[in-house]
């Protein structure tokens, strides 16, 4: 099979109208013939079912939380991109289109990334009219701050908490379909396995969270919206349930995984504080906004940050990216952090933090205004470090945030299994190898909203309303397999905890598979993975019954997946023999220590399809063609 | 400066909605004091896991105080002593080398205890599908900035919408009413000019929701607001009330101004 991105033809700017005009239709009348399955509901998740069930669609919609309102979109901090140009400084469709590309290291679709723009402003104003309340001038109208990667003011923003308030919008307009009777919700389920019957996807087995029952629901197509994999890396700013499972499982049933190793490290995250960690914290990227980064200038500094003149302070941001200054894009932020702790400048007890100031902005701008503006930032931090930063600096440290790689899909939002479709994080779509601040909410409100119900309905048209049948062999297979790995969990009665492995599997990853990777590393990552794998399976102490809630149970099918998964993640950092935005190889660096690209090879999507357990997957190319924009090497300085 | 204390815990246990419940006694630590509570539970259960027992079951997610999944009594306080704490963002600092700790369930009519520390909140979503939102179909909404919102309006509105959906409203009250949480949506959107059009119907479809999931009605005690980690004010109950008695006199249809 070619991999076949089904990009319509027409100018750039033009595409996307061009494919709503001639994408076939459902008659309003027949849609209520269709049952969909939405996993998920985050935003991506909740957006797109609800804006499917308006339309007369039958919606179900599965989450692993007891409430679809708690998706892990709901911790996005900082805020949601749009093209309003409301500051007139400046802003364009184009120059977000190209901001996002150009962010994204050239490693992204263009025709995606320029929907994605258009649709951008939409967005704002449907989330006003559902009563998102977003910061506002004093003349009523809406404010904007800027954020890393773009020097214009584009960000649209609700204090510390937009995801939260963008999430509340999409979990009403949800509940206000349960109301009319046209989503059904499924809380406190976990999907187990993709059911696909003569090669389309027409439904799921999920695991009941409560009873433990196993249950088969068919639909005549199944959505994706499960996020990402930063939780592989066990210590991440994920949720703590975030997980790969459903994608994965997808991929075993026939969908194509794009670009695992393009992994997000977040610059701006609170430092590790010992053993006992079970997530990080981020701090949004609005900060540095106002925030300046430094460490000391002499190696090996330990003196409290107040003690230090400002003539021996390293403002190594502003220094190096005179024009970007403490704004430059995430990647490019923290491997800087980390080349600042390997030359034991770093800060904290570890040695492995950086400090972000705020006392400059405090002096020039009062320190209520700063407050004001990041209030619930700093009490967050304080909460958790006991420091306040408007009398000592904050200090931060790189953290896994976002998984730029997903599902492989076509413009439709399709995966290589039709019927099945992936939105927001859980696929690859529009951020390359970097994702700028603002525009994973943008992203997933995108998919949801305003793509997926014209494609989705296009795939329907086609294929017609047949029932699927919960009966089919497809779902009893699948059922049977599900069952069969849950007593498998439960039978070994090993040593080690599920965590255990978990943290172990994490610090591989975050050594070989971090914000710095080579071909030795990798290769060794591989063998270690593949021996922590080997170990869990016959080794793994899982607690009580499969027929009740059992969260140790739950954590270890994760586990059991991220375990597989992993090395996927390594053999696509391992193929990718360049350094492109997130994705950092050793052997790839100018002399200057800057990443390296190498268009001539690797100006390609990497998709990989699932072969068996015994033979490696196999990897297929899609070619990135640029014609609005030249891939240039990119340069914040 | 991190410490390490010790603890003696006293955990609700129950294996199911029907079973009989009962406190059950365990040491934790020494532990450090960066950790936080849910991460001291973390502790607990790794060493139960491993000396043959069973995990004390909790929700959690985030565990950044934002998604509103967790929560617990804490020595009689809904997610602990820490005022605007979420117990994931609670941390051992607060507490004392050989202190003991009683944890327990939220504990109220509309929240069946599912298992140990696990309860059921479906009945809060049950009162915002009566009417917590606004009724806009994607592509009906007018450009975004057509819509003059004045700062203090929005800065109100937000201070009310910040809810987490968590419950420690319920928990805290001795009628486990859920006016705060009500109070809390019906004021967000009263608040705004985008919400008029249904303001008349909001607060007395979401008021007769609370009724039928069985949550209490509210005698002004307040413990709500104390108990509130997103710190919100009672004046959203007073708002709820007005907006409430404002349908009962002047009637559903009368949905402007």
């Amino acid at each position: 099979m070619a991999l076949d991105a089904k990009i319509p033809a027409g100018p750039l700017a033009d595409k996307w109208d061009n494919h709503l005009a001639h994408c076939r239709l459902v008659a309003p009348a027949n849609r209520r013939r269709y049952e969909l399955i939405v996993v998920g509901a985050g935003l991506a998740g909740a957006s797109a079912a609800a804006s499917l069930a308006e339309l007369g669609y039958r919606v179900k919609v599965f989450c692993l939380q007891d409430s679809p309102r708690r998706g892990h979109s709901i911790a996005a901090q900082g805020g949601i991109n749009a093209a309003k140009n409301y500051c007139n400084d400046g802003d364009s469709v184009f120059r977000l289109f190209h901001d996002t590309i150009k962010g994204g290291d050239f490693r992204a679709r263009e025709a995606n990334v320029y929907r994605l723009a258009q649709l951008s402003n939409r967005i704002i104003d449907h989330c006003v009219a559902q009563g998102v309340p977003f910061a506002r001038e004093y003349g009523g109208g809406l404010a904007n701050r800027s954020f890393g990667g773009a020097q214009v003011s584009r960000t649209f923003y609700a204090r510390g908490q937009t995801g939260q308030q963008l999430l509340l919008g999409a979990h009403g307009a949800l509940l206000r379909q349960v109301k009319l009777g046209n989503v059904t919700l499924h809380p406190r389920s976990e999907m187990l396995d993709l059911v696909v019957v003569d090669g389309r996807a027409k439904g799921i087995i999920t695991r009941n969270l409560i009873s433990g029952r196993l249950e088969r629901h068919a639909a005549h197509a199944v959505v994706l919206a499960t996020g990402g994999y930063g939780n592989a890396y066990f210590l991440s700013t994920n949720a703590m349930a975030s997980n790969v499972t459903a994608a994965f499982r997808a991929y075993k049933k026939g969908a194509w995984f794009a670009n695992p190793c393009f992994v997000q490290i977040h610059p701006t995250c609170i430092p590790v504080h010992g053993v006992g960690q079970s997530k990080l914290t981020l701090m949004s990227e609005s900060l540095r906004n106002d925030g300046r980064v430094w460490v000391p200038k002499k190696p090996g500094d330990r003196r409290p940050p107040a003690e230090i003149p400002e003539a021996e302070r390293d403002y190594y941001l502003e220094e190096k990216y005179p024009s970007f200054g403490n704004l430059v894009p995430r990647d490019v932020a923290s491997r800087n952090a980390k080349e600042q702790c390997d030359r034991f400048k770093g800060v904290g007890e570890t040695g492995l933090a950086v400090y972000l100031d705020f006392s400059d902005a405090s002096r020039r701008l009062g320190k209520t205004a700063i407050v004001k503006k990041y209030g619930n930032l700093f009490e967050m931090y304080e909460k958790i470090t006991g420091v306040d930063p408007t009398v000592e600096p904050m200090q931060i440290s790189p953290a896994v945030h976002y998984t730029m790689g997903g599902l492989w899909v076509d413009y439709n939002l399709m995966t290589t299994v039709p019927g099945l479709f992936a939105l927001g994080e859980a696929n690859f779509s529009d951020h390359g190898a970097n994702r700028l601040g603002a525009s994973a909410l943008m992203q997933g409100l995108a998919d949801g909203y305003f793509i997926l119900p014209p494609t989705i309905g296009a795939y329907l048209a086609e294929t017609g309303p047949d029932r699927p049948d919960p009966g089919a062999a497809a779902f009893a297979e699948a059922e049977a397999a599900g069952t069969a790995r849950v007593a498998q969990l439960l039978s070994t009665r090993g040593k080690r905890t599920v965590d255990d492995f978990h943290r172990e599997l994490g610090l591989v990853l975050w050594d070989r598979c971090g914000m710095s990777r080579s071909e030795a590393g990798l290769t060794e990552a591989l063998s270690r993975v593949a021996e922590i794998r080997t170990e869990f399976w016959q080794n793994v102490l899982v607690p009580g019954r499969g027929e009740e809630l059992n969260q140790s149970l739950e954590r270890a099918g994760r586990v059991a997946d991220y375990l597989e998964f992993a090395e996927l993640l390594i053999a696509d950092a391992l193929a990718r023999r360049e350094s492109c935005g997130c994705h950092f190889r050793e052997e790839s660096q100018s002399e200057e220590n800057e990443a390296k690209r190498d268009d001539a090879r690797f100006a390609h999507v990497a998709a990989w399809e699932y072969a068996s357990d015994a033979t490696p997957p196999r990897r297929h190319e899609e070619p990135l063609t640029f014609t609005a924009v030249a891939p240039s090497r990119r340069s914040y300085k | 400066m991190s410490r390490a204390i010790t603890l003696t815990l006293k955990v609700w246990r129950q294996a199911g909605p029907e079973q009989p419940g009962r406190f059950e006694t365990h040491q934790v630590g020494p532990v450090s004091t960066d950790l936080s509570f849910l991460e001291m539970l973390d502790v607990l259960n790794e060493e139960l896991t491993l000396a043959g027992g069973e995990p004390v079951a909790f929700d959690h997610d985030c565990r950044e105080g934002i998604c509103g999944m967790c929560g617990a009594v804490v020595n009689g306080h809904p997610h602990g002593p820490e005022p605007g704490t979420t117990l994931c963002q609670l941390h051992l600092r607060h507490f004392n080398d050989h202190d003991t700790i009683v944890i327990e369930p939220f504990r109220a009519r509309a929240f069946p205890i599912v298992k140990d520390l696990v309860v059921d909140r479906s009945s809060l979503d049950a009162v915002l599908i009566a009417g917590g939102y606004i009724s806009v179909n994607t592509g009906a909404a007018p450009e975004a900035n057509a819509i003059a919102v004045p700062v203090r309006r929005a800065e109100q509105a937000l201070d009310a919408a910040q809810c987490i959906g968590c419950g420690a409203c319920v928990a805290a009250c001795p009628n486990a009413s859920a006016m705060l949480f009500a109070g809390a949506k019906v004021s967000h959107l009263a608040l705004l000019p985008q919400g008029a059009p249904e303001r008349a119907s909001r607060a007395t479809r979401m008021v007769a929701a609370m009724d039928q999931m069985g949550f209490g009605n509210c005698t002004n005690v307040g413990e709500c607001a104390a108990a509130c980690p997103k710190q919100i004010s009672l004046a959203n109950i007073a708002r709820l009330n007005r907006e409430f008695l404002r349908t009962a006199f002047r009637g559903e249809e009368d949905g402007e101004g």
